[in-house]
């Protein structure tokens, strides 16, 4: 279903969030659903809002805000034609002027099913406080730490040890399965499953995958 | 010959940076060569105090930044050991009061003068830290074996390489071979599997520590102490002698029972 009062693009610089026209309630209704829909994925990110020639107060502007705070994303600038808007947006300290090299970013989730999922290979070892961030598939060929993160809109596969958080499917797709040769995740996730796996006092001794069935995520030793 | 700048680290607070500073200077100093110790926990200077040097401070590091006195003028030599010198913290300021290119421009006139640079490196991971780290050719993490400890280490040891400080060598403080036979204890081998960096050297637990930071005498000038023998090891290994790390192993029961049966 693809909606066009409200666009989500990837540029180099965050993201740019394009409120079309219509009823702003209603707007931003969908771009709160939109946020939410790929809640993980966005986290941390920060956004430039395109509104073209609608008006914006300055309580509407913190209002919008205020729900992308919540989604887990930043406002820090406004591109748009209306001059009450732009006056409202200096007011409140965001950029407005904006030359934004645009990189689209894959279709939603629904659109794109895991097979047809970029992947991306990284060959190293996350050590605490690194995280990886990918909308594909993440092969790691190296360990994660404990304290370190992957998420991904895919599956990840780690070569090597995997004792850190992990959240797999991070956009919604409950297929997603996560693999290691030693699964020891401190935390895991997919789609919006969560699981916290028992402290084993030694890692497995064998290859894992851990994948969403029936309702629950189950771990099996992966026999080939 | 210039000297080797190493910045002594953790990440987290109370592991023995500073033990580790003080007896590696005295080590080296020991073993003759001239060793300059930077305090660079400003703020909370404790540096001065382990070396037994704190009522000797007139002129401290952040002076030396802000042009109140020449660089001499605020080393303090060891009485004792005549090659080692300390450049102490200030206790009134805090980190901002120096810049890592400050940092960087001390130690360049320091250079010429000494063999050893030892930067005793605050906890954490903010602007003490990227201040002592600023200068370092080489870099030491100090780690104990738990996990808090070792958290705190890997996310270092990711800090430091993607700095391009090179890959830092570990030293494993406060190991308790009992407490690790226990299994009470991370072993050796469980905290070099998640930091997986070289080992500079293990300093077993040794209750003597707290007694000489408290008197200021370093344990690497104690001929009997196990932990003072570990850094003078250590010392040897970072001029570059092949010095096999001790065996701290427990005697289990079996070996007890074998040798009372044997002898």
């Amino acid at each position: 279903m693809v909606d066009a009062a409200v666009t989500i693009k990837g540029t180099t610089d965050g993201l740019v969030i394009s409120l079309g026209d219509g009823p702003l309630e209603g707007v931003l209704a969908e771009m709160e659903s939109r946020l939410a829909s790929r809640a993980s994925f966005f986290l941390g990110g920060r956004v430039a809002l395109r509104v073209a020639d609608r008006p914006l107060s300055v309580e509407q502007l913190q209002a919008i805000g205020a729900k992308m705070e919540q989604a887990g994303v930043t406002l820090w600038a406004v591109e748009g034609e209306h001059p009450a808007t732009l006056v409202a947006a200096r007011e409140l300290g965001l950029e407005t002027n904006l030359r934004l090299a645009q990189v689209p970013i894959p279709p939603a989730p629904e659109e794109l099913t895991l097979e047809e999922m970029p992947g991306r290979v990284f060959r190293r070892t996350l050590r605490a406080g690194q995280e990886i961030h990918h909308m594909g598939h993440v092969t790691l060929i190296g360990d994660v730490n404990p304290g370190a993160e992957v998420i991904a809109g895919g599956d990840v596969i780690v070569w090597g040890k995997l004792r850190g958080k992990v959240h797999a499917g991070a956009m919604g797709d409950e297929g997603a399965v996560v693999c290691a040769l030693q699964l020891a995740p401190s935390q895991i996730r997919i789609g919006s499953y969560i699981a916290q796996p028992p402290e084993r006092s030694r890692l497995p001794k064998s290859p894992e995958v851990a994948s969403v069935q029936q309702g629950a995520i189950v771990v099996e030793r992966w026999d080939g | 010959m210039s000297a080797t700048a190493i910045t002594i680290t953790s990440g987290k607070g109370g592991v023995g940076k500073t033990t580790t500073t003080a007896n590696l200077g005295v080590a080296l100093a020991v073993l003759g060569k001239r060793v300059v110790t930077i305090d660079a926990d400003i703020g909370l200077r404790n540096l001065d105090m382990v070396m037994g040097l704190e009522n000797r401070i007139v002129y401290d590091l952040v002076d030396v930044v802000e042009g109140r006195c020449r660089l001499r003028q605020a080393l303090i030599r060891d009485k004792r050991l005549t090659e080692l010198h300390l450049l102490p913290a200030a206790q009134t300021r805090d980190k901002t009061a120096v810049s890592p290119e400050q940092m960087v421009e001390v130690c360049n006139q320091l250079r010429p003068a000494f063999d050893f640079i030892l930067i005793d490196s605050p906890a954490g991971i903010e602007q003490g830290f990227k201040n002592a780290i600023a200068p370092a050719d080489q870099v030491i993490i100090v780690t104990t074996p738990e996990v808090s400890a070792v958290r705190d280490a890997d996310r270092i040891v990711g800090l430091i390489e993607a700095g391009e400080k090179g890959t830092p060598r570990l030293i494993l403080n406060r190991l308790n071979p009992d407490m690790v036979r226990r299994g009470q204890m991370l072993s050796q081998m469980d905290v070099l599997e998640i930091l997986a960096i070289d080992l500079l050297g293990i300093i077993p637990e040794d209750r003597q520590v707290v007694i000489s930071t408290n008197q200021g005498l370093p344990l690497a000038l104690d001929g009997k102490s196990p932990a003072g023998q570990a850094f003078r090891n250590i010392a040897g290994r970072l001029m570059g002698q092949a010095i096999p790390i001790m065996a701290l192993e427990p005697e289990g029961m079996l070996t007890r029972l074998a040798r009372a049966i044997w002898k």
